[in-house]
C-alpha cells in the first residue's frame, strides 16, 4: 500500500473548508472525493478557457474511458517508469465456493485479494496514452502531423493525501501535438507561454518552472536528471496551501518515446516526436477558490468576465 | 576496464551506429542513446562493476561517452 501523505496544517484547514462548504465531498479514502455544483460549475468554466485558447489550432476531438488496455501501460513502460502510482483492474474469478469465501470475507472487510484476477484493464494514468495507438493505428501521419484535443478525463494515481490538490482520481484536459521535433517543440512553447498569461488573467499568480516526473527509484533520479537537463518538461506552478507551490499545468516534450512504441511516421517515413500539455483542471479550481474565496457570486468581477465569456 | 565497457554499451545502448566505430569521447547521446536507454546502461554498469553510482552522478555528462563513464568507473573504484 501506498504511504498516506498526511496534509499540511494549511492544507488540512483547506480540505476542511472545501467539504464544509460542499465544494468537494468526503467519501472516507483520501484523494478521492465527490463534487459540488459550484466547484464543477468552476471545472467546466476552466476547460471552457482551454477549449476558447486550443480553438485556432482546430485540434481533433477524441475522447476516451477512464480504463485503458493493460497491454498499453506496459507497452509504453510505465511500470519501469512510474510502478507506484498504477493502478490496474482485478475481477473475481472463481468457483461458486471460491465467491461465497470471498463474500464472507468481504463482509469482514478482510483480504479477499486472492479470488482476484488479473483483467486486461487498468486505469488510465495521463489522459494523452490512448492517443498515440489510436493515431498510430491511422498509418502514416498527414502533412503537418495532427493535433489532438483529449477532452476532460478522469485519471489515476496512486498516491493518498491529505492535501487537497493531489486527489487519487482527478481530471486532466490534455491536448497532444504530433508531427516533426521543430514544430511540436515550437508548438509546445507556444502553450507554455500561453497558459501562463490565461491563469495570470484569471488572478492566479502563475509562473513557470523546468520540472521532472515522479520518476521512481534510483532509475527515476537518472531519468529525471536528463528530463531536467533537457528542459523536455515545463510547469505552471500556483501558490494553493501548504509550503510548496503546486503544479497546475505541464507542457511535456516526449520526444520520439510514444512515436517509437507505436510506430507512428511521418508522411516522409521519418519517425514523429510528440508533446502534450496537461492542465489539472480540479487545482486550477482550487487555486482560483484559494484565491478568489469559496464563494464564486463573489469573486472579482475581471476574474468572472474571463472565466463565464461565452 | 574499456572493452567490457564498450561491451555493455552495445548491449544496453541502443545505438543507431556499432559502437565499435565510435572513438571513445564521441557522444553516445549524439548516436542515438535515448534517457530511458542510459538508465539500462547505469544498470548494467552498476552491476558489471559491483558499484553504486551517489546521486551527484546520475545525470547525462557521466555517461556522454566511453571516457566519461571511465573516468566515473575510476573515480568510484580505484583500484581498477
Amino acid at each position: 500500500m501506498a504511504d498516506y501523505r498526511p496534509g499540511t496544517p494549511d492544507q488540512a484547514a483547506f480540505l476542511a473548508e472545501l467539504l464544509d462548504r460542499r465544494l468537494l465531498i468526503q467519501t472516507g479514502v483520501a484523494g478521492l472525493y465527490g463534487r459540488g455544483a459550484d466547484f464543477e460549475e468552476v471545472c467546466g468554466r476552466v476547460g471552457d478557457m482551454v477549449t476558447r485558447a486550443g480553438a485556432p489550432e482546430q485540434p481533433e476531438q477524441l475522447r476516451f474511458p477512464p480504463l485503458l488496455p493493460r497491454r498499453d501501460l506496459e507497452s509504453v513502460g510505465y511500470l519501469k517508469t512510474f510502478p507506484h502510482l498504477a493502478g490496474s483492474i482485478f475481477a473475481f474469478d472463481g468457483s461458486e465456493g471460491q465467491a461465497a469465501e470471498q463474500f464472507d470475507r468481504a463482509c469482514r472487510h478482510e483480504d479477499w485479494s486472492e479470488f482476484q484476477s488479473m483483467t486486461e484493464l487498468v486505469l488510465t494514468p495521463a489522459a494523452c496514452y490512448p492517443v498515440y495507438p489510436a493515431i498510430a493505428s491511422r498509418g502514416e501521419l498527414p502533412a503537418g502531423g495532427v493535433t489532438v484535443d483529449a477532452g476532460s478525463a478522469y485519471v489515476f494515481r496512486h498516491e493518498p493525501s491529505g492535501d487537497p490538490a493531489r486527489m487519487q482520481m482527478f481530471h486532466q484536459r490534455e491536448i497532444v501535438r504530433i508531427g516533426e521535433p521543430d514544430a511540436v517543440v515550437a508548438w509546445r512553447d507556444v502553450w507554455r507561454d500561453r497558459t501562463t498569461s490565461l491563469l495570470r488573467e484569471v488572478g492566479l499568480d502563475a509562473e513557470l518552472a523546468v520540472a521532472t516526473d515522479p520518476f521512481f527509484g534510483r532509475a527515476g533520479r537518472m531519468l529525471a536528471a536528463s528530463q531536467r537537463e533537457q528542459e523536455l518538461k515545463f510547469e505552471v506552478v500556483v501558490q494553493i496551501a501548504g509550503p510548496e507551490p503546486t503544479a497546475v499545468a505541464s507542457f511535456n516534450y516526449h520526444q520520439d518515446h510514444f512515436a517509437s512504441v507505436y510506430g507512428i511516421e511521418l508522411a516522409d517515413g521519418a519517425e514523429a516526436h510528440t508533446a502534450c500539455l496537461g492542465f489539472g483542471v480540479e487545482r486550477i479550481a482550487l487555486a482560483l477558490f484559494r484565491a478568489h474565496g469559496l464563494e464564486i457570486e463573489a469573486w472579482p468581477q475581471e476574474v468572472r468576465s474571463q472565466l463565464w465569456r461565452v | 576496464m574499456n572493452p567490457e565497457i564498450r561491451k555493455l554499451i552495445a548491449e544496453h545502448a541502443r545505438l543507431a551506429v556499432d559502437v565499435g566505430t565510435l572513438a571513445d569521447d564521441a557522444s553516445l547521446y549524439e548516436a542515438g542513446m535515448t534517457s530511458h536507454a542510459t538508465v539500462n546502461l547505469m544498470l548494467a554498469l552498476e552491476a558489471s562493476f559491483d558499484v553504486e553510482f551517489p546521486d551527484s552522478m546520475l545525470k547525462r555528462s557521466v555517461f556522454e561517452s566511453v571516457t566519461t563513464i571511465t573516468a566515473a568507473l575510476a573515480e568510484l573504484q580505484p583500484q581498477v
